[in-house]
């Protein structure tokens, strides 16, 4: 590989450093923020899950980010990614709960405008939708398990030292499930722009199966993911969860499984075709953001007990970051795309 | 993961059950002690008691140890801790009194007999209802407040019972030094329904924080 095209998937990997220390730590934040699983534990589990959701699971939501940018220079998709990571590490320094996901569609269409490609509206109104529905079916899927949950414990008279501990397998498999999700859903925020102008060529391992260039893409963005979740999760899962609403263990479990489930149906290429093949509506495959999955089940949650606990205020803010996040990430990724155009002369489109 | 959580249920059961247990010896002691003093029978009931409460502190400090080196119920530990710790002062309270009996042997007049053992199985009722409570907050915390209740009534029932004692021993003909020191043990006894009163109040709270 030339070093000029690896020192441009760095800018991928920066994003997979980023997505690994924020997002990742919504997966496994309040679990090791309450100290119900080691940090080391979950950083090991979510590595692992993280890797195999963006290899074996990552084509599906890649596909849409395709559609919505043909990014087809390596200089232009290094200006996303770039982008992107800053405007993530801007809004975490914030301390809002943001995610690499709308910061990869607002540097897209930064480039769609800046190279005046058109921007295939459909799939970002599709896009757009999902991050709406996205906390609502979290939140809507979290109330439902927490009513299971709260029932099964309940007349199930389990000691509450038994209670823990099934609550911390219960934690470290719905985290394994959330990790294997994000990668899944969530690589193609990292390795997406990138897809078209993969470097690597498929690999035959046996006559039946080939590691194809785009999920050996997908394996460096995944091995980036972990280094991010290895290096600079930690700091993050000890204050994910308690800014919004105090959870207690089980309360957490019950909404990392609930984020879990959401970015598994909006990766999921096989539920999606079982869908479309009973002639039923199908969720669109489109990378949402794990933070706003976190942030609804929270909230659903907090609804489910009266809405008091939970901090408005903060919920609002962490609206309005919604909305400014991808509104910023277009503004920086149109500057660098500039800057590369115009000060190095690099071609950020072919 | 499983077998240290099981040893430790264990352990909590086992610290309920002498509670329960030196409720139950502590009866006899007061019943054997207006019977029959302090004979052999008598000191051998408080030397099972002291045995009992030996074994309380040393389950106490395993569960302490095991929930800290093992991180357990992490949002649950410090009440789990606080409350091992007043049920065992709890026991420290049935010891004393036993104690008390054994070092100052007051002098009951036989007119006070029935009442002091009536106030007695009141108190010890009092502890049962609460070992009830705390069984039930380790594993139904819906049932936590119906038994704290029961507790609260046998506390209610033990003022009572403590007033009238306290009365009828003024109201005797007795010396005052005499009155006060019956008084003293009448007062010390109740007062095991006060602290079982105050636990039970705790674990309302602590089940509340605990519901899911």
């Amino acid at each position: 590989m030339e070093l000029t095209i690896f020192l441009f998937l760095l800018g991928g990997l920066f994003l997979g450093w980023s997505l690994g220390a924020n997002d990742a730590a919504n997966v496994f934040g309040t679990a090791v923020g309450t100290r119900m699983v080691s940090f080391k534990t979950a950083a090991i589990v979510c590595s692992i899950f993280v890797i195999l959701g963006s290899v074996i699971s990552g084509a599906g939501t890649t596909e849409t980010i395709g559609k919505l940018g043909a990014i087809n220079a390596l200089p232009g998709a290094f200006a996303c990614c770039v982008a992107a990571g800053i405007s993530v590490y801007l809004m975490t320094k914030f301390g809002l709960p943001v995610s690499t996901t709308q910061a990869i569609v607002g540097s897209i269409v930064g480039w769609n405008l800046f190279t005046g490609s058109e921007t295939n509206l459909k799939v970002l109104t599709t896009i757009l939708a999902t991050w709406i529905l996205c906390p609502i079916l979290a939140g809507l899927i979290a109330i439902g398990i927490f009513l299971v949950v709260k029932n099964i414990i309940s007349n199930s008279k389990i000691h509450i030292l038994r209670l823990d501990a099934y609550t911390r397998i219960a934690l470290l498999l719905a985290g394994a499930f959330g990790a294997y999700s994000l990668g899944a859903n969530n690589i193609a925020n990292v390795m997406g722009v990138f897809v078209n102008i993969s470097p690597f060529t498929d690999i035959n391992i046996t006559s039946f199966f080939v590691f194809s260039s785009v999920q050996q893409l997908f394996l460096l963005g995944g091995l980036a993911i972990a280094f991010g979740v290895f290096t600079y999760s930690k700091k993050v899962m000890f204050t994910v969860g308690a800014d919004l609403l105090k959870l207690s263990p089980l309360s957490a479990f019950v909404v990392v499984l609930s984020h879990s489930i959401v970015l598994f149906l909006f990766a999921s290429q096989g539920i999606s075709s079982f869908l479309n093949s009973l002639n039923l509506p199908s969720l669109p495959l489109v990378p949402v953001s794990s933070s706003q999955a976190i942030v609804g089940g929270v909230i659903g949650i907090g609804l489910l007990k009266g809405g008091k606990e939970v901090k408005w205020s903060v919920a609002g803010k962490i609206s309005i970051g919604w909305v400014v996040l991808p509104i910023i990430t277009m503004i920086i990724a149109m500057l660098i795309l500039y800057l590369l155009k115009y000060m190095f002369n690099l071609s950020v489109v072919l | 993961m499983f077998s240290d959580t099981k040893k430790l249920e264990k352990d909590i059961d086992e610290f309920v059950n002498i509670l329960s247990e030196v409720g139950l010896a502590f009866k006899s002691i007061v019943k054997r002690y207006l019977s029959h003093s302090t004979d052999e029978n008598f000191e051998s009931l408080i030397e099972k008691v002291t045995e009992m409460e030996s074994r309380a502190d040393i389950i106490t400090k395993e569960i302490e140890h095991a929930l800290y080196e093992e991180t357990l119920i992490p949002d649950a530990r410090s009440d789990v801790l606080r409350l091992l710790e007043h049920l065992d002062e709890l026991i420290g309270m049935y010891q004393g009194n036993c104690y008390h009996f054994s070092i100052q042997k007051p002098n009951f007049p036989k007119e006070f007999h029935d009442d002091l053992i009536s106030l007695t199985d009141t108190v010890v009722d009092c502890v049962e209802a609460l070992c009830l409570t705390v069984r039930s907050f380790f594993r139904d915390t819906r049932s936590v407040r119906d038994n704290a209740h029961k507790v609260t009534y046998r506390e209610k029932e033990s003022d009572i019972k403590f007033s009238s004692i306290a009365r009828r021993i003024f109201n005797s003909d007795l010396n005052l030094d005499q009155k006060m020191h019956l008084r003293y043990f009448v007062e010390k006894i109740d007062r095991i329904c006060d602290q079982a009163e105050d636990i039970a109040d705790e674990l309302i709270i602590y089940s509340i924080k605990r519901s899911v």
